[in-house]
């Protein structure tokens, strides 16, 4: 039996039902369709009265979730596309982010945003804006990169209370596969090491993890050791890891696969040039995508994203220098 | 579209209680101005002169169990849904017993607890917020109850207004939006605001039940909001209603309201809500002249008293404060 990174999140949503009385699924076509990806598929038969389709009104959407969490309630919010959250940002960034601040009045919710590129998506549905929501006090932001952090980052999301922001890329829904589900897993604000090595470290998340670690397997062969660090949540930041990291390595590349200006790439290039300036032997470098929108054709978004390929050629400059 | 006529004024407890949280509310706000031109009171101050009435329908209109989200004009419907004077007056002046412990002030204050929704700045987005509550306690079990949302006509304007309508008509949710149209959004008069003949028309257009009101008759709101929140609570949906009436002040006190018109202060919106109110107490015999100067040195005491402890009160420290956003305490970036 194998599972995808699509189907824990459904198994996850399904266990959070199960377990806890207070979740419900709201969104648009989460009903009886399943979903626009299926991440929902056969939840609403499962659990009636529970998974409920909702208007096209992303604004709406959040505010009412907002609600049923001063109720009490635990709602996951299914974004249809991570894109289409910036119609619902007000009520993200200022209703939701500020309410236990303002109030003490917690506010557990959960917005599954499906998000990054995949080929032949378009400016609209293929980006990346994690960050802008990580900007924001008051959010907590996960972008599981392997089947088993989406599985257990969600329940964890859910059982958190506090606003989480919930990035799943959609690159990863069906062509990563996982044995099983985990039984155990590292806390939300913990990075990971997916690879070890000691000659150079790349810190990234996500789908990119993915990449890096390609890149790794390909520079290995010329003799190369790279360590990839997959920060699983950008905040909070795991700073403690990277700059261990980097303490091992001396050299910083961090790959993120959304747009240069300022982001998660910058902000750990920040911290590490702050705090651990006297590890690096060389100048930290970043990679993202370029600063553009997103394009459809296929030729167009290989060289807009951060690949493999451009992965190991930032990584081999850096070895160099 | 359903039309609400006003039936005859009836002589009533309903309406000498409004008029004393209408009353409570107008000498608040006088000393919230008072104090502004004081310096005693840090952002802005935002008074409810002109919509009391309306305001304090609402509140009355109630129950302590059904959910409230006032906006910036509604000292009177607050006091009435049962927020306190003291919790008011620790917003306004920042002291650290209130509510929101100076993170948050002046008309930003609430209980969520207690169903009283602090406002955030953003016009049209405490509605849905009110949806979720209404939704969440059906799909827990709880019926017979509503929540009631407070607007200006600007509102009416926000994608976020036209999403939680729509959203509340289609869950059927028992939600009582309240458009105080008082004929400036800020300085925006009516004419740049929206095209429509009467902001009672967009109800249609949602199907959901709508109600016109004159928002300076006392009488007429205690019958069209009491009337639409029972038509909620019976469950026939969301309610729409539109009261006419005009600001009798600025924006908030920062603003001398200099672009209204005198046409429409001279015209019969003009016409101030209490000052309506106290004549028809007397005329009616409800009151007489010396019952109403008791009742006015009565709530001026209430809140002198209010004020004099709230000043003496500690303020937000900020080396005690804690500067975490999140509850969970452990995940909070930037702690030291």
């Amino acid at each position: 039996m194998s599972i995808t990174y699509l189907e824990a999140i459904r198994e996850a949503q399904a266990r959070a039902l199960r377990e806890d009385p207070r979740v419900f699924i709201y969104g648009q076509d989460v009903g009886a369709f399943g979903g626009a990806f299926k991440a929902t598929k056969n939840l609403q038969k499962e659990f009636p009265g529970r998974v409920l389709d909702a208007p096209i009104s992303e604004d709406a959407i959040v505010g009412l979730a907002v609600g049923a969490a001063i109720e009490g309630l635990r709602p996951i919010i299914e974004m249809q596309f991570a894109d289409f959250s910036t119609v619902g940002f007000n009520q993200i960034v200022n209703q939701a982010a500020t309410l236990f601040w303002r109030t003490q009045v917690v506010c557990p919710i959960t917005v599954r945003l499906p998000f990054g590129g995949t080929s032949g998506s378009g400016p609209f549905h293929s980006q990346c804006i994690e960050a802008i929501y990580a900007h924001y006090p008051g959010v907590i932001v996960v972008t599981p990169a392997t089947v088993e952090d989406a599985y257990s980052m969600l329940l964890a999301a859910v059982a958190t209370n506090d606003p989480v922001i919930f990035c799943e890329h959609k690159f990863l829904y069906y062509h990563l596969k996982a044995e099983k589900l985990p039984s155990e897993a590292l806390p939300i604000g913990k990075a990971r090491i997916a690879r070890e090595g000691r000659d150079l470290t790349i810190v990234t998340y996500s789908a990119m993890v993915h990449e890096a670690l390609a890149a790794a397997t390909e520079l290995a062969t010329e003799g190369w050791e790279i360590e990839v660090v997959d920060l699983r949540s950008v905040k909070p930041l795991d700073t403690d890891t990277i700059i261990a990291s980097v303490a091992r390595t001396g050299r910083l590349l961090c790959v993120g696969e959304a747009w240069p200006w300022g982001g998660v790439t910058a902000e750990v290039i920040a911290r590490v040039t702050a705090e651990g300036y006297g590890l690096l032997d060389a100048p930290p470098q970043r990679l993202n995508a370029k600063d553009t929108p997103v394009p459809y054709h296929p030729n167009l978004w290989a060289a807009h994203r951060p690949t493999s390929r451009s992965v190991a050629a930032a990584a081999r400059n850096l070895l160099r220098t | 579209m359903l039309q609400t006529v006003s039936e005859p004024r009836t002589i009533g407890a309903a309406q000498l209680a409004a008029y004393r949280f209408m009353l409570r509310a107008r000498l608040l706000d006088d000393k919230f101005a008072a104090l502004y031109r004081a310096g005693k009171i840090h952002g802005g101050v935002f008074l409810g002169r002109g919509q009391e009435a309306l305001s304090a329908a609402i509140g009355v209109s109630l129950k302590k169990t059904d959910v409230f989200a006032p906006l910036i004009r509604d000292a009177a419907g607050r006091l009435a849904f049962g927020e306190t004077i003291l919790d008011a007056v620790r917003t306004y002046l920042g002291s650290a017993l209130g509510p929101m412990r100076g993170r948050d002030g002046n008309v930003h204050r609430g209980r969520p607890q207690d169903g009283c929704l602090p406002m955030i700045s953003h016009l049209g987005a405490m509605i849905s917020v009110v949806n979720g509550v209404l939704f969440a306690r059906r799909m827990k079990g709880v019926t017979g109850l509503v929540g009631a949302a407070c607007l200006g006509e600007g509102a009416t304007s926000t994608g976020s207004f036209h999403e939680a309508l729509n959203q509340a008509a289609v869950e059927k949710l028992p939600l009582v939006l309240v458009v105080a149209n008082n004929q400036y959004a800020y300085s925006t008069p009516n004419d740049r605001q929206f095209a429509c003949a009467d902001l009672a028309d967009k109800a249609v257009g949602y199907g959901v039940e709508a109600h016109s009101v004159v928002g300076n008759d006392l009488a007429a709101c205690l019958d069209v909001v009491s009337h639409a929140v029972a038509r909620a609570r019976a469950g026939h949906g969301p309610q729409l209603i539109v009261a006419n009436l005009l600001r009798l002040c600025g924006h908030g006190e920062h603003d001398d309201a200099g672009y209204i018109v005198p046409e429409l202060k001279n015209s019969p919106l003009g016409r101030d809500c209490l000052k309506l109110a106290e004549e028809f107490l007397l005329q009616e015999k409800i009151a007489d002249r010396a019952q109403l100067a008791v009742w006015r040195s009565e709530a001026i005491r209430e809140i002198e008293d209010a004020v004099a402890q709230v000043q003496r009160e500690p303020l937000p420290d900020p080396f005690a404060e804690n500067w975490t956003a999140l509850s969970t305490e452990n995940l909070a970036e930037g702690r030291e």
